[in-house]
């Protein structure tokens, strides 16, 4: 135990020192990082900020030769279809995760799980083109002129259901959206449903509860937090996919009470026109309609993860 | 038995915080050299947080620390130029529930030794097999060494732990309650290993059973409520205890 | 049996169908798509297909340069984006712990993880081709290992945080060094989890296609060079399905195919035999 031994000992000392430096450089620089996304999205749309103002947001403009651009049909477009994915996929996400821990046989609870997470892998652009290429045709054939014919005619939710059987539109790029968040939300669903305690379940079972009845009064509130949890990550993901939506939506911009109508996005506008897009003004409007969306999901994030502190204090 | 000790480490008027709890409350301690001390006491009574002291383990958490000196051989281990890495080289420590690493038997034990010594394979290995003989676990796994350390029995596995321990041939032992996780025929093997060690090896070892400390160990010290109440040879703490609150402890009326 | 218990018996088995139709529809969904993408794709994989590049319509042409870019600029990304995601994992876990900047990392790379990947695209392009003045692979792959540095950050804090503490303890007992701790204990202990989380991650962003729009573009030549428009999978594959072109529309159904296959081979691998399930909340 020498001098030998003490060099050893301050190389050790000398390799954890750079090993903290690198890690805390990297973790540093993925903040910056993070900032500066926001930072650089909101100073490329400084010059469409100063050219619209607020009226942007509410304006349904959209021209590029006039140079005049409003963000309210790719707004409505985006939090429309995100809403009708979930109103569509919430209930058949919850009852997958209800069939995969409740219903399923054990031997192919496993299996049946794998299955529906592939529907998470599928690249979106996939969903694009299927939906553009398989499902708009039979949607347009099939289903949208039984849409048109019965509930046009009704009062209220009529208007939503107007127009030309196109196949694309607001409503088809909400049904794609809803397929591809389904697995997420059943996922997040079946994880938290899994861990309530059997004992609690067995409990009401014992009382002469019927299963249903165990599934609505014991195991959702349970987990409501997680449930929670799972809807804003479908709802995250659904604000902000664009390939899929960018194949069926249509690509209009053009706003109408009808959800048989094509319309726009923001993800899709980016996604088909960023690179075509000549002139200052238009470059800006652009970026500010992404700064528009990263702050759309922002909200979403913060809001979900201060419900989620809320919810964990009851 | 009453051979003339020198003294291998001292605590002097030691302090321990865990944040705003204050822990050990002015320890004054001494760990004999070539002998076993034990550490007994009621539960949260902080002997386990007294053991960590002497390899600064603690200094893995930010809000833990420590007041006051601990000398081994004279040298404050507390200062802060004192390299801790050094320290554990001479320290060493086992732990509660056996920890071996996710490796082969033979690298568990080589793993300390290739820390510090650049050793050949021959070399290696021979230090390898002097670890686990006196750990009593080379006959039991001197033909399955490449296999992986989490095969074996908690006994086992405790005494590769030991082995391992010892391989980088510290000066001192600590063991934090290194038989609660073991049936009893482990933990007789064990302490009579912990017995066989305390000729080479300064040893001091929690335990939270009294039968043990009276078994095995030179010294003894009783811990209460974070102070040491109490401090001699086993014989005099478990026989003439002075303080009532250790005769309560040691009598089983309280504990 | 009253009316009250045939009722609560109803409502269960209707509880209880609805329940087995929404499995039935998922598996519907899952099964209608991939048979399209096996129908309409397979005609069009031959040999040709894979190593033949990118021509005008009616050239006869192939996805060869359009699978190498793609293929060149995944493996960039994870060169590029595993050791950073390393590192920040390390410092989350071993240094930082609870710090407020610790913290604040952690929450900032949950919002890059939910971020859309348009927007990362969109980002890229802003500080790095706007530059440079050109597109190029390079800015595709930084795109990419930005999608791919949440992920793995994610994964490797959850493996690490798994490994007990007495794991480290023990070899900080010995007198190891915490670089060592670190790589000869605590990844090698959760190596299969890291491993699979950069599997998963690779998965991901195969399929990207939103990021590199406006990154990489595309190239219909073959080029390897990383410092120009580079051709990628899914770039061609929107191209070609939104042409009028029957036989581009034909090479987009067979790129489309072989993308899937790829990424749920990568996932089926890692949900089967590593167990493991995506960072995904």
């Amino acid at each position: 135990m020498s001098s030998s031994f003490n060099k050893l000992f301050r190389t050790h000392r000398k390799i954890d020192r750079v090993v903290y430096g690198v890690s805390l450089f990297f973790a540093v620089l993925l903040l910056i990082t993070a900032l500066l996304i926001g930072f650089k999205l909101y100073q490329a749309s400084i010059p469409s900020i100063k050219a619209f103002g607020l009226p942007f947001l509410w304006s349904t403009e959209w021209n590029p030769v006039l140079e005049k651009f409003g963000a309210l049909v790719p707004i409505v477009g985006t939090l429309l279809t995100s809403f009708i994915a979930l109103l569509i996929g919430i209930p058949i996400s919850f009852g997958i995760a209800l069939f995969l821990t409740e219903l399923a046989p054990a031997a192919l609870k496993q299996t049946l799980r794998i299955l529906i997470e592939l529907l998470a892998g599928i690249p979106s652009i996939i969903y694009g083109m299927w939906g553009l290429f398989v499902f708009a045709p039979l949607f347009a054939d099939h289903v949208q002129p039984w849409l048109i014919e019965n509930l046009g005619p009704l009062p209220i939710f009529g208007p939503l259901f107007q127009g030309a059987p196109l196949g694309i539109g607001i409503l088809t790029a909400g049904i794609v959206l809803s397929i591809m968040v389904i697995p997420f939300i059943a996922s997040v669903m079946r994880d938290v449903f899994e861990i309530v305690p059997d004992m609690l379940k067995e409990s009401a079972y014992a009382l002469g509860a019927t299963r249903w009845e165990v599934v609505w009064n014991i195991i959702l509130p349970y987990s409501r937090v997680g449930v929670f949890g799972g809807i804003i990550l479908g709802l995250g993901r659904a604000l902000g996919e664009t390939m899929a939506v960018a194949f069926v939506i249509g690509n209009a911009h053009h706003l109408s009470a009808s959800l048989l109508m094509p319309g726009a996005s923001i993800s899709s506008v980016l996604a088909n026109e960023f690179t075509e897009a000549t002139g200052k003004i238009y470059n800006s409007a652009l970026s500010e309609l992404g700064l528009i969306l990263f702050g759309i999901t922002l909200l979403v994030f913060l809001c979900s993860k201060l419900l989620m502190k809320q919810l964990h204090k009851r | 038995m009453a051979e003339l000790k020198k003294v291998k480490i001292r605590a002097h008027d030691l302090n321990f915080y865990y944040g705003k709890f204050h822990a050990l409350k002015n320890i004054n301690f001494e760990i004999m050299e070539n002998a076993i001390t034990a550490l007994i006491g009621p539960s949260g009574c902080g002997k386990s947080t007294l053991l960590r002291a002497f390899n600064r383990m603690y200094e893995l958490y930010p809000d833990q620390h420590a007041l006051g000196e601990i000398f081994l051989d004279g040298k404050n281990i507390l200062s802060p130029t004192q390299d801790l890495n050094q320290l554990r080289s001479k320290v060493g420590m086992v732990f509660q529930k056996p920890t071996p690493f996710p490796m082969s038997i033979f690298d568990n034990v080589a793993f300390g030794v290739k820390l510090y010594e650049k050793l050949s394979n021959d070399e290696l290995a021979a230090r390898v097999e002097w670890a686990l003989e006196k750990a009593a676990l080379w006959n039991e796994v001197k033909h399955i060494l490449k296999r992986s350390g989490l095969g074996l029995s908690g006994g086992q596995q405790q005494r590769l732990c030991i082995a391992r321990a010892i391989a980088v041939r510290p000066e001192v032992i600590l063991l934090d309650e290194p038989t609660s996780a073991l049936d009893p025929i482990s933990t007789q093997a064990v302490e009579a290993l912990i017995r066989e060690l305390k000729n080479d090896y300064t040893i001091c070892i929690v335990t939270h059973n009294m039968h043990q400390a009276k078994r095995i160990s030179d010294f003894t010290g009783y811990l209460y409520m974070g102070g040491l109440l109490e401090y001699g040879t086993t014989e005099m703490i478990f026989n003439h205890p002075v303080n009532p609150s250790t005769k309560d402890f040691v009598t089983g009326r309280v504990g | 049996m009253s009316f009250l218990y045939i009722k609560r018996r109803l409502i269960n088995v209707l509880a209880c169908t609805l329940a087995s139709l929404a499995m039935l529809i998922g598996l519907i969904w899952l099964g209608w798509i991939l048979f399209s993408l096996v129908k309409n794709g397979m005609p069009g994989i031959s040999w040709h297909t894979i190593f033949s590049i990118t021509k005008s319509p009616g050239g006869g042409g192939g996805l060869l340069n359009a699978i190498a870019g793609s293929f060149l600029m995944v493996f960039t990304a994870v060169l590029i984006g595993t050791p950073i995601a390393l590192f920040v994992g390390t410092y989350l876990t071993e240094f930082g712990q609870q710090s407020r900047l610790a913290k604040a990392v952690r929450f900032v790379n949950d919002i890059l993880l939910s971020a859309p990947s348009i927007i990362i695209g969109l980002f890229i392009y802003q500080i790095y081709v706007m530059q440079v003045h050109h597109f190029s692979g390079w800015a595709g792959s930084f795109a990419l290992a930005l999608l791919v540095i949440p992920i793995v950050v994610r994964t490797t804090e959850d493996m690490f945080l798994l490994v007990p503490d007495n794991l480290r303890e023990a070899a900080f007992a010995l007198g190891a060094p915490r670089w060592k701790v670190i790589l000869h204990v605590v990844l090698r202990v959760s190596r299969t989890g890291v491993l699979t989380g950069i599997l998963l991650a690779v998965a991901r962003i195969s399929g990207e296609t939103a990021p590199l729009l406006f990154t990489a573009l595309n190239n219909q030549f073959w080029s390897a060079n990383m410092n120009q428009p580079m051709a990628n999978l899914p770039t061609v594959i929107f191209q070609y399905a939104m042409s009028p072109y029957v036989d581009w529309q034909q090479l987009a159904w067979s790129g489309a195919l072989l993308i899937t296959l790829f990424v749920l081979s990568l996932n089926i691998v890692v949900r089967v035999i590593f167990k493991q399930k995506p960072p995904i909340h």
